[in-house]
């Protein structure tokens, strides 16, 4: 079967999804994909962010399609056209979707684990803007311990239902799920039940925001300060090949090895990815291949970095200036009160 | 009087008990099928009708039957859609509860012409005593040897159920419902598979709406054709309407499609006008997703042609001028309601109902009713209302399912017909902080103080 | 997310049972997971209107599920209460073509006379008043659910009737 996407053709297998078919291609017409997961059966067709223009829908019936298609759970047809980064309408679609998985995100990318190698970061710098329409208050959730080695964020989430789909086609007994619904959906055990499936660390790796992040790598080391390493280990319970993140020679992290779709090549066990972290415990093959534009090659280039100066002083107090101006209103005096607020920048 | 298909023997007292039913002519639609027709010629015969779902979507349901995959060999099941929760809907309600016997009559000849020997009554799970009513039927049913094995000799089996849900709109999207059967999450699935190849428990299903269903005895028990007769062009049969609001009689209908809307408004035999003196100020034809009409564009199309009760009158004009017949829940306005909130309360309602799988639905629908929020309490900024328009914009068709649509369209119909209103409450704050703010003083007598006129 | 922990007694009567094993004989054998919906309507009628972390679990084992999926499901569904309630739960319906004829204002009433702010149970676990979306009796408006019926065309006189009938218990709420 041949299909076209943004002009390249490529023949494939019949049953191959748009999305396939495009990441065989690979480059720009990849759409971004936060939900769907090769590896995980039934994911995929949640997030939006994939979603395609169908130009011509087959040789046989060369209608397009009216809807734009998610491309993870749309089929190939032969003589496909698929119109991806080229079309104007996905590429506002994409903006779309980044847009809303981004106004109730709590945007804490400085105090986050998965900062660096977040699929919202990078969909945002793709596709987002670096202003928000929105000034609602953003929905919350109350944290959740879900055990010793994962740590949930909740509010960071996105919904994928990736790990719900880890805890059901890895292991046999799901304790987490999706709980309520619409804009409060959450992930949760609803009894604050410890997560301890052998293969529960799974979740952290197809997470693709930081609801998910590793306990005993928290807060320890930005990721593009640690070198990534494949590694591996004889293991009775996985494959036991790893990637281990490396800060000087202390193993500070270990994750399943992922690819450039940033999925992972093969499940690993906790107790590869939590219990061993010394040197002694893995055979290091060598550095693991990353793209060149992640942030984690920030820290492999020996360049000259031009200093910024960031004028932060001056335009906080231009702002200030600005709203003094604007909630002054000289016709209504303020009481004794609110002048003392006032003297203490409470109004 | 126009012809009553489903509601014609409403009125016999006892018409709810087995007897008095079958008495009255019940299951005679049964008995022509199993004994002297083919399944095929049901499913043709319904085709020729041109029935269309009565659900909202106005698909063809001859043409939905034929889609059911009969080579795989897997059991075939049809599901009644009776998760009627559309604001604005309440007709197969009404149909179940007084006439329940022809819900299952429709059931049992449907499910003749799919090839399903096990079929279910989706429920909404507020409807408990209807469920209730329902069972009994279908034991009355049973014992009368119309359901079970061997229906009437004729070698075909059918095991009928009910099934109820548990409060969530989402439900009456037909994958959801099949999800909700499994006794899961009604989330919707992805499409394709369509469940007419892979449904309920993987197997192929057609799930079609109470009204569809019912419709499907009298054009056993006359002819397809008869059916086609009725109504006009490709909107043929009768359609039952639910009508709510501020009309003198409110309640449930059954018109033949082609009636106009001027007389379904007015006439005694229908609503009887307005509930009061107040003049009208807008309406919904179809239920809460669709686009809201003007007063201005109700009786007349834009270019000046009768509005008629059809599907195709009523969308008339796209959505610029015209609106949907969808579900058939006609609400009525007078100038004592406020659009604003009226939008705000149906956005309120999908913010509620919105599964929460996919981003533009769980995340623009919340959006939207914050927003909508603030502007009906006095806190709206002048760019809130291309916010809203963008908003909504964005969340339609990029949705799994069709909630996505139905929560955008009744936003965008809103600040397209009635602008001026949203820049009122966003200009005279004062004036509209409390809810009743239009009862005195409609809006038709402040309008001038918003500067730019619209449509 | 926010969950508090009420005691509840458990009681699994035969006659329930055997309401359970009806329900579950209309799905196919291996599709017992089905019944979900109808058993839990049954079980929380059972149990003074609201499911117990305990109740969800004896559902699982009932249906032979995992809990997570029981405690999905009813958290996903407005009708199945996760707290307890009150015995007579006033669930009116707060959707446009109500409101356009008085559903606020009646809901408003019921809340002063009662002396609770909606979503609120009464001290004496009497009654409880939640605003609902689209119950389905838009023509019919201002409504309320009471237990498994619909009270319909309502107005303070008539509210304030029923509430009379609750306190002398002439109310039917389920119908067995």
């Amino acid at each position: 079967m041949k299909v076209t996407i943004d002009g390249q053709s490529i023949e494939v297998e019949p049953g191959t999804t748009i999305l396939q078919a495009a990441r065989m291609i690979g480059g720009e017409v990849v759409p971004p994909a936060m939900c769907y997961y090769s590896k995980l059966k039934g994911s995929g067709g949640k997030c939006r962010c994939c979603l395609v223009e169908v130009a011509k829908g087959s040789e046989a019936d060369p209608r397009p399609m009216p809807k734009l298609m998610a491309s993870c759970v749309t089929g190939c047809m032969d003589g496909m056209e698929v119109n991806s980064k080229s079309s104007e309408r996905v590429q506002e679609a994409r903006k779309s979707v980044t847009e809303f998985l981004l106004i109730n995100h709590p945007l804490d990318c400085p105090v986050c684990d998965q900062a660096g190698e977040c699929d919202l970061q990078n969909l945002s710098f793709e596709h987002g803007k670096s202003q928000s329409r929105f000034i609602e208050e953003k929905r919350t959730f109350e944290p959740e311990n879900i055990g010793e080695n994962i740590q949930l964020h909740m509010n960071r989430c996105i919904l994928c239902y990736r790990c719900v789909m880890v805890a059901d086609q890895l292991t046999d007994d799901r304790v987490h799920g999706v709980m309520d619904r619409g804009d409060h959906s959450n992930i949760s055990t609803c009894i604050s039940k410890a997560i301890d499936n052998e293969f529960s660390g799974n979740m952290i790796d197809v997470c693709p925001v930081g609801a998910l992040t590793d306990k005993t790598f928290r807060f320890k080391s930005r990721v593009w300060f640690n070198k990534p390493y494949n590694a591996h280990r004889d293991c009775d319970k996985c494959c036991g090949k790893t990637t281990v993140w490396m800060f000087g020679d202390e193993i500070q992290r270990v994750t399943g090895r992922k690819d450039e779709f940033h999925e992972v090549e093969e499940f690993i066990c906790n107790g590869c990815r939590f219990d061993h972290k010394e040197v002694s415990d893995w055979i290091i093959e060598g550095p693991r291949e990353f793209e060149k534009d992640s942030v984690i090659n920030q820290n492999n280039y020996t360049r000259k970095l031009e200093t910024v100066e960031i004028a932060t002083e001056d335009q906080i107090l231009l702002g200030r200036e600005q709203d003094r101006k604007k909630i002054s209103m000289p016709a209504i005096p303020l009481d004794k009160n609110e002048e003392e607020d006032f003297k203490h920048g409470n109004i | 009087m126009s012809q009553k298909i489903l509601l014609d023997k409403i009125n016999v007292p006892g018409i709810k008990t087995y007897d008095v039913y079958r008495a009255n002519g019940g299951y005679a639609s049964v008995e022509k099928a199993l004994k002297t027709l083919t399944p095929d010629e049901v499913v043709e015969e319904v085709k020729t009708s041109g029935l269309r779902g009565r659900g909202g979507a106005g698909f063809p349901a001859g043409m939905k039957w034929s889609f059911i995959d009969k080579k795989s060999g897997k059991p075939r099941h049809l599901v009644c859609n009776a998760d009627e929760s559309e604001p604005g809907t309440f007709k197969d309600r009404y149909l179940m509860e007084f006439i329940p016997h022809l819900l299952i009559e429709g059931m049992i000849t449907s499910s003749y012409a799919l090839g399903a020997n096990l079929s279910y009554i989706y429920i909404r799970g507020e409807y408990m005593w209807v469920y209730k009513i329902l069972e009994r039927a279908i034991n009355e049913a049973k014992a009368a040897g119309f359901l079970g094995k061997n229906i009437l000799g004729s070698g075909f089996d059918l095991e009928l159920y009910v099934h109820c849900g548990a409060g969530a709109y989402i439900c009456g999207e037909e994958t959801a419902l099949i999800e909700s059967l499994e006794g899961k999450r009604g989330n919707p699935r992805i499409k394709p598979p369509f469940p007419a190849i892979s449904g309920l428990w993987s197997n192929p299903t057609v799930v079609n709406n109470v009204e569809t269903i019912a419709a499907v005895p009298w054009i056993i028990n006359n002819s397809g054709a008869d059916y086609a007769k009725i109504g006009i062009g490709r909107s043929t049969g009768t359609k039952l309407i639910s009508a709510s609001g501020h009309v003198k009689n409110p309640g449930v209908y059954e018109i033949e499609l082609g009636l106009s809307v001027y007389e379904f408004m007015n006439s005694d035999e229908y609503l009887g006008g307005m509930s009061s003196d107040r003049p009208l100020k807008a309406f919904v034809p179809g239920g809460s997703s669709v686009p809201v009409l003007p007063a201005n564009l109700i009786y007349k199309t834009a270019n000046g042609e009768d509005r008629l009760m059809t599907y195709e009158s009523l969308s008339d004009g796209g959505f610029a001028t015209g609106s949907m017949l969808g579900s058939g829940g006609f609400i009525v306005y007078n100038d004592t309601s406020c659009i604003v909130r009226n939008t705000w309360n149906f956005s309120r309602f999908y913010h509620h109902e919105s599964c929460g799988q996919c981003s533009p639905c769980r995340e623009g629908t919340g959006w939207m009713e914050k927003v909508l929020h603030r502007i009906e309490n006095g806190h709206g900024r002048e760019e809130d209302i291309d916010l809203l328009l963008s908003i909504q914009s964005k969340i339609e068709g990029n949705t799994i399912c069709p909630l996505g649509d139905a929560a955008a369209w009744p936003v965008a119909a809103a600040i397209r017909h009635f602008r001026d209103e949203f820049e009122y409450h966003i200009r005279f704050p004062e004036k509209i902080k409390n809810r009743d703010h239009f009862v005195a003083e409609p809006f038709s007598t402040v309008k001038h103080l918003v500067g730019i006129q619209t449509v | 997310m926010e969950r508090t922990f009420h005691p509840q007694e458990i009681n699994i009567t035969e006659s329930l049972m055997n309401r359970i094993n009806e329900l579950i004989s209309h799905y196919p054998e291996d599709k017992r997971k089905s019944a979900l919906l109808p058993v839990l309507h049954e079980v929380q009628d059972a149990h003074d209107n609201w499911l117990s972390l305990e109740l969800m679990n004896k559902v699982a084992e009932i249906i032979q599920i995992k809990p997570i999926e029981v405690y999905e499901v009813v958290s996903f569904y407005t009708m199945y209460n996760q707290k307890p309630v009150g015995k007579y739960m006033f669930e009116f319906c707060t959707t446009s073509p109500c409101c356009l004829n008085g559903a606020e204002d009646l809901m408003d009433y019921t809340c002063e006379k009662l002396g609770v702010e909606p979503g609120e149970t009464t001290a004496d676990g009497n009654f409880t008043v939640v605003g609902v979306q689209c119950l389905g009796a838009c023509g019919y408006a201002p409504m309320m659910q009471l237990g498994d019926f619909y009270k319909e065309h309502l107005n303070k006189e008539k509210i304030d009737l029923l509430i009379a009938d609750c306190k002398n218990d002439k109310i039917i709420l389920h119908d067995k």
